[in-house]
């Protein structure tokens, strides 16, 4: 298939094919990485997932049509303080979801997956009662929609850049909480053993409120990024829930470098896959050889040693 | 058969206040010197147990107002709304007046089935307004044939199918595909296309007949790819087109998708203002732009039957009115506008009838002609589709499309086209 091309020219497909690819990992690790602590840490199966991005999507929404009309003057930096108010937002309600539903169930994780699975239809509804059925247009400040010429062949979407570098922030600010904080000392305590963190005097309860609002906060700021690449809708959340799962599977669960590598190695192999093939196979074969590794490791890519 | 014009007034609020205040003089008021109900006894022109009664009739409106179709299928809720209303003012049908029972399809088609059952069997309703994708016309196909129901399904779609109990009151694909085509070719020069679609049966059957006729006028088609509901990522194939560099993209993506993939061309640098490559779609209505943002899609082509912008009178009275009656932020699809049509159709083949007999409805529907619709002059043909002209619009960044072609004739519905399949 490329017997027609010149050089320089599949040169400069080759290279934007891999920031291509490279914005596809960023999406992935901004998808997966709310739940990798919701999921990973908590062992919480947050089915509304895609509902606390798409919350954050709204916020985003709301904040620029707040900023074209009250601040026009500052429009073109609104997306900074919608992402900001996106974290407050879906963190707050993650932590009353915490509240009202999720620490009841802690010792049946399984009734977790369908209490969030009826939490995200509810919240669904709501979107569509309040912001209504359609999808909302979201306007982009202008200059994150352009694009760098980087050679007459190449141009590189600015709002791929955009995206990569909020996945690098918060993928450091995430490791960072983790694992050089004291919290998330507490909260790796707590995910080993529960009775015993409780018994050594943490805080439990508040460092569980605490993890699950900071996990469904990063889904926020996710859902407010997305808004530049996807649609804004009641029911657009459910277009991320089955990769971001993926993601946090195959990645191991619990572990972030896993999910941050699985990322990696899924969204290159969809991203040459949809080149070379059509876009419904490289979705087919990426399924598959996930599928083939998870039979062959169930406990994904990366998995903390834990004491059965 | 001529339809008298709509009136201009037509705001649910003051409707409302109209029949408050003379509900039993409405009938003598409104409706014109013929079709008076008594004129035409209940047992005469209702010989199968239909809910028809001295002075209404009941149809049924079936379409999902939650989960993801809805975004797709209000308006067209909205549109039947008003036609009934409208009809109503004027008189009613047979000097009776419509009352509708509306049923969720819930974007599920298992449900659309259980509640096409429901409106025929329990609810014996005269006809359906409903349906959007073929899914779920697929789904209620075998009730409506079982039960003898008539179905009036609004969106255009990939053809293959004609049944005695549907009108298809959109297009059906080779209407909407070839003089789109035909239409870039000559204007345009285009020499190269680009397929691309969403992964189900419209897109692929739409693309299968777009290649053929493509390759039938010695154009090429560089690529054609499809990627499944609800993708989000398509740099990658933004890539191969632009390798490819065609002189148009053919895209028919839908729902979700379609808001990612504007967006993500627009952020790849592929101005469609340039038309190097020009966008041609089959997929977006004014509707879908609501959601894509205009400053994200401008510059592309539109064909279909419709446009909002159409300046015939016909159209901006239906404007008005539905503004009126839905809000003034409301905007019109191509799909809107079919659904519209269908309360009308169903109007005049009853009066032509005589009858709300289903038997005899089919039997003259056929040859009935709307000079009012707002897209103009249409008949609805032998094979239960509809005459219709296309055309063909041009992206504006206010969401709206400027059209800038039409067909100099009606288009023939060919739901079984030859050499296309």
């Amino acid at each position: 298939m490329f017997s027609d091309y010149s050089m320089s020219e599949l040169g400069a497909i080759f290279a934007m094919q891999g920031f291509a690819g490279l914005i596809l990992f960023s999406v992935f690790v901004l998808m997966a990485l709310g739940l990798a602590i919701i999921f990973g840490q908590m062992g919480v199966i947050n089915m509304a997932h895609g509902e606390f991005m798409i919350l954050g999507a709204y916020v985003t929404y709301i904040t620029s049509n707040v900023f074209s009309d009250y601040l026009p003057a500052l429009f073109s930096i609104y997306f900074f303080v919608a992402m900001v108010l996106a974290f407050i937002a879906s963190g707050l309600l993650g932590m009353a979801v915490e509240w009202a539903m999720i620490r009841h169930l802690y010792k049946r994780p399984l009734d977790t997956l369908l209490a969030t699975w009826g939490l995200s239809l509810i919240l669904q509804q709501v979107y569509r009662s309040v912001f209504g059925a359609r999808e909302v247009g979201v306007t982009i400040p202008d200059w994150i929609m352009g694009s760098l010429p980087v050679t007459d062949m190449i141009e590189v979407p600015i709002n791929g850049i955009f995206v990569m570098v909020l996945a690098v922030g918060i993928s450091a600010a995430i490791y960072i909480l983790m694992y050089r904080s004291s919290w998330g000392k507490q909260v790796r305590a707590i995910n080993q053993n529960r009775v015993m963190a409780g018994a050594v005097g943490i805080n439990t309860e508040w460092t569980d409120r605490l993890t699950f609002g900071i996990g469904c906060g990063v889904a926020g700021v996710a859902g407010s990024a997305f808004t530049m690449i996807g649609s804004t809708g009641p029911t657009a959340g459910q277009l991320y829930i089955v990769d971001t799962f993926l993601v946090v599977v195959f990645g191991g669960a619990g572990s972030l470098l896993g999910t941050i590598a699985s990322a990696f190695s899924i969204s290159q192999a969809q991203s040459i896959m949809e080149f070379f093939l059509s876009g419904s196979m490289a979705k087919v074969l990426t399924l598959l050889t996930v599928v083939g590794i998870l039979m062959l490791r169930p406990q994904g890519l990366f998995a903390l040693k834990l004491r059965k | 058969m001529s339809e008298p014009k709509f009136p201009k007034t037509l705001a649910g609020p003051s409707r409302r206040a109209v029949l408050a205040g003379g509900a039993a003089l409405t009938a003598s008021l409104f409706a014109p010197k013929h079709l008076r109900a008594a004129d035409y006894p209940t047992a005469e022109v209702n010989t199968t147990g239909l809910a028809v009664t001295d002075d209404t009739v009941t149809i049924g409106i079936l379409h999902s107002i939650t989960g993801t179709m809805a975004i797709s299928e209000t308006g067209s809720v909205q549109a039947e709304k008003l036609a009934i209303a409208q009809i109503n003012e004027m008189g009613g049908i047979l000097g009776r007046k419509i009352e509708f029972i509306q049923e969720d399809g819930a974007s599920d088609w298992p449900t659309f089935a259980e509640k096409a059952k429901k409106l025929l069997v329990s609810d014996k309703v005269a006809s359906v307004m409903g349906c959007w994708t073929s899914a779920s016309r697929k789904a209620v196909l075998p009730v409506f044939e079982q039960y003898n129901g008539m179905l009036y399904y609004p969106t255009f779609y990939e053809g293959l199918e004609q049944s005695p109990n549907v009108i298809y009151t959109g297009q059906e694909a080779t209407q909407q595909i070839i003089a789109g085509i035909d239409w870039v070719a000559e204007t345009k020069g285009a020499k190269s296309f680009y397929l691309l679609g969403s992964d189900y049966i419209w897109p692929r059957t739409s693309n299968k007949i777009a290649r053929k006729h493509i390759e039938k006028l010695g154009l090429k088609v560089v690529g054609e790819d499809y990627y499944p509901l609800g993708h989000t990522q398509f740099n990658s194939v933004i890539n191969k087109i632009r390798l490819k560099k065609p002189d148009v993209i053919y895209a028919i993506i839908v729902g979700g998708s379609n808001v990612a993939f504007y967006k993500q061309l627009k952020a790849a640098g592929i101005d469609m203002t340039k038309e190097k490559p020009l966008l041609l779609t089959i997929s977006v209505t004014e509707d879908e732009i609501r959601g894509i943002g205009g400053e994200n899609i401008e510059g592309a082509y539109a064909c279909m039957k419709y446009f909002q912008s159409l300046t015939n009178e016909n159209n901006m009275e239906f404007v008005k009115a539905f503004k009126e009656m839905w809000g003034e932020d409301m905007v019109i699809g191509d799909v809107t506008q079919a659904a519209y049509l269908g309360p009308w159709l169903w109007k005049a083949a009853v009066e032509a009838a005589g009858s709300f007999d289903v038997d005899k409805v089919r039997e003259a529907s056929p040859g009935i002609e709307l000079t009012t619709a707002p897209e103009g002059y249409v008949k609805v043909h032998e094979n239960h589709h509809l005459w219709s002209k296309t055309r063909v619009g041009h992206a504006k960044v206010d969401g709206q499309y400027e059209v800038v072609y039409e067909t100099a004739d009606l288009v023939e519905p060919d739901p079984f086209p030859e050499g296309y399949q």
